[in-house]
């Protein structure tokens, strides 16, 4: 056992040395991996922001129910009892007093509300799903509307949709540069590795001749794969926290023109995790394929 | 411990380097295969060391069919035996130790161990002082017995050296001669093909000689 660790240890060492060895190489080859891992990823970061910035909004994926106008407090109390049962995620009354209000403070209302003999305003609540997929806001305001005393039921399903939509377009589009990226890398990984062979036919010619089996041999340049794709993988991060990091005061400035709180952020640590991960991999199988194909028979 | 029976080796060029050629080397022997240049001394080292397989006949070494013997098992076997070179196939970007130390890092020793070993394999031919030193930096001799050091290194009972003092002065050659008598008197079977005629004079060792691939003398 202690045999097998040392000669994995020696594999990892060599395959360090190898990268060392020519640090210009090293260093554009990573920038190399590093832009093509950046783009998906950078995309990936970006929805995930979108999707977090339409959520926050306020009045998107929200459902209002505005009860009778001539309904009391029993029937508020039945709709909250209803809510509480159902428990679609969370949701808070509106009394009508509250919501006149509030419209008295908003711009250019105070004349117009201050012009009304009554409070025409209903009872409302709202309703913020948990799953906020277009087809269960739907199904729950269906619900909703078939409830007593409940006059409408407001939901912006169009809006939802469309948000749903492009996102969908977006992980899509995402997904297929990714793919193709992940290709491009793939080829950049084995392109490296060939060259590492041809570069040390001497030492493989001498190893095969004092006893060393075809793992030994393969072993550092696989690990020279893992360890090219996870450094890679590495300056893909820091470039998109980098970016993240220029773009998220202004983005949050533009998210606050629409009335959205949501605070953009960099990759999560299991994006990051990720992106470091998916580097390792697909270098080891740009390893891998350079490897089986330079050492065929 | 080594025994060939009626081997014939064909390039596919046509060319017969070996025709028919039988003989045994006995665990502890010393043995020189010589004959002109083309005789077949090299193609018998290639096959000692499995690094080609016959065309036909038997070889069998350490109780292996080399003929027989599937290629996942062929580094198995050349861990077994130590290999000397014409040209010592040393690594010119490793410095002397690091050579040494590569086919113990092959099986997988522990580092410490693997330079103690390695420390007394460069001492025993000379180089201890110099193992810091790339190759390059060393004479001819020097490479020699360098890459004596890497084959002995795995304490392997049969050593095989192609031609190892071609090319050096008589005074190198003479340090690789002693050697070579030094790992005979441990019990190390020696198989060394060479031309030099000087050499069989200074041992009372048993010569194969060979002449265009046919085997026509055997005799201590």
């Amino acid at each position: 056992m202690n045999g097998f660790f040392s000669q994995h240890y020696a594999a990892q060492k060599s395959a360090a040395r190898r990268l060392s060895s020519s640090p210009l190489n090293t260093l554009l080859s990573l920038i190399v991996i590093g832009i093509v891992l950046a783009l998906p990823a950078a995309g990936w970061v970006m929805l995930d922001n979108l999707q977090g910035f339409a959520g926050n909004l306020p009045g998107v994926q929200q459902i209002s129910l505005f009860m009778m106008v001539d309904t009391g407090e029993k029937e508020a109390a039945e709709i909250g009892s209803r809510l509480r049962e159902a428990n679609p995620g969370k949701w808070w009354f509106v009394a009508r007093d509250d919501a006149l209000k509030h419209l008295t403070e908003t711009e250019g209302m105070g004349d117009v509300v201050a012009g009304l003999t009554k409070n025409p305003l209903p009872d409302a609540f709202v309703v913020e799903p948990g799953d906020s997929r277009p087809e269960v806001l739907e199904r729950l305001a269906e619900t909703f509307r078939s409830w007593p005393a409940v006059a409408h039921v407001q939901l912006d399903s169009a809006w939802s949709r469309r948000l749903d939509l492009f996102l969908r377009i977006g992980r899509l589009a995402v997904s297929l540069l990714a793919v193709l990226l992940a290709g491009a890398l793939v080829a950049v990984t084995f392109n490296t590795i060939r060259l590492q062979i041809l570069a040390q036919a001497a030492e493989i010619e001498v190893s095969r001749l004092i006893g060393a089996t075809d793992a030994f041999i393969h072993r550092p340049f696989q690990y020279f794969g893992v360890l090219h794709g996870a450094l890679g993988g590495l300056f893909a991060l820091l470039l998109v926290a980098g970016i993240g990091r220029i773009l998220a005061a202004p983005i949050g400035e533009l998210f606050a023109l629409y009335g959205s709180g949501f605070i953009p952020s960099g990759p999560s640590p299991s994006q990051a995790g990720a992106i470091v991960g998916i580097g390792a991999a697909l270098g080891w199988l740009g390893a891998r394929i350079s490897v089986a194909i330079h050492f065929r028979g | 411990m080594i025994s060939v029976s009626a081997v014939t080796k064909r390039y596919p060029q046509g060319l017969e380097a070996l025709k028919d050629v039988s003989f045994e080397i006995e665990d502890g022997e010393m043995a020189f295969i010589t004959g002109h240049s083309g005789a077949g001394k090299s193609t018998v080292f290639r096959l000692l060391a499995a690094i080609e397989r016959p065309t036909s006949g038997s070889i069998v070494v350490d109780g292996q069919n080399l003929a027989a013997l599937r290629r996942g098992a062929i580094p198995y076997l050349r861990r077994k035996l130590g290999l000397i070179f014409q040209d010592q196939k040393l690594l010119f970007d490793r410095n002397v130790l690091d050579n040494v130390l590569l086919p113990l890092s092959i099986v997988g020793l522990p580092a410490r161990e693997a330079v103690r070993r390695a420390r007394a394999a460069l001492d025993k031919v000379g180089l201890l002082e110099r193992e810091r030193v790339q190759p390059i930096a060393l004479s001819g001799g020097e490479q020699q017995r360098l890459a004596i050091a890497r084959a002995v290194v795995n304490r392997p009972s049969l050593l095989l050296a192609d031609e190892p003092t071609a090319n050096l002065d008589s005074e190198s050659a003479s340090q690789i001669l002693d050697i070579f008598r030094s790992f005979h008197q441990v019990g190390v079977t020696l198989v060394i093909a060479t031309h030099d005629a000087q050499w069989m004079a200074r041992f009372s060792s048993r010569v194969l000689r060979l002449e265009r691939g046919r085997l026509i003398g055997d005799n201590t």
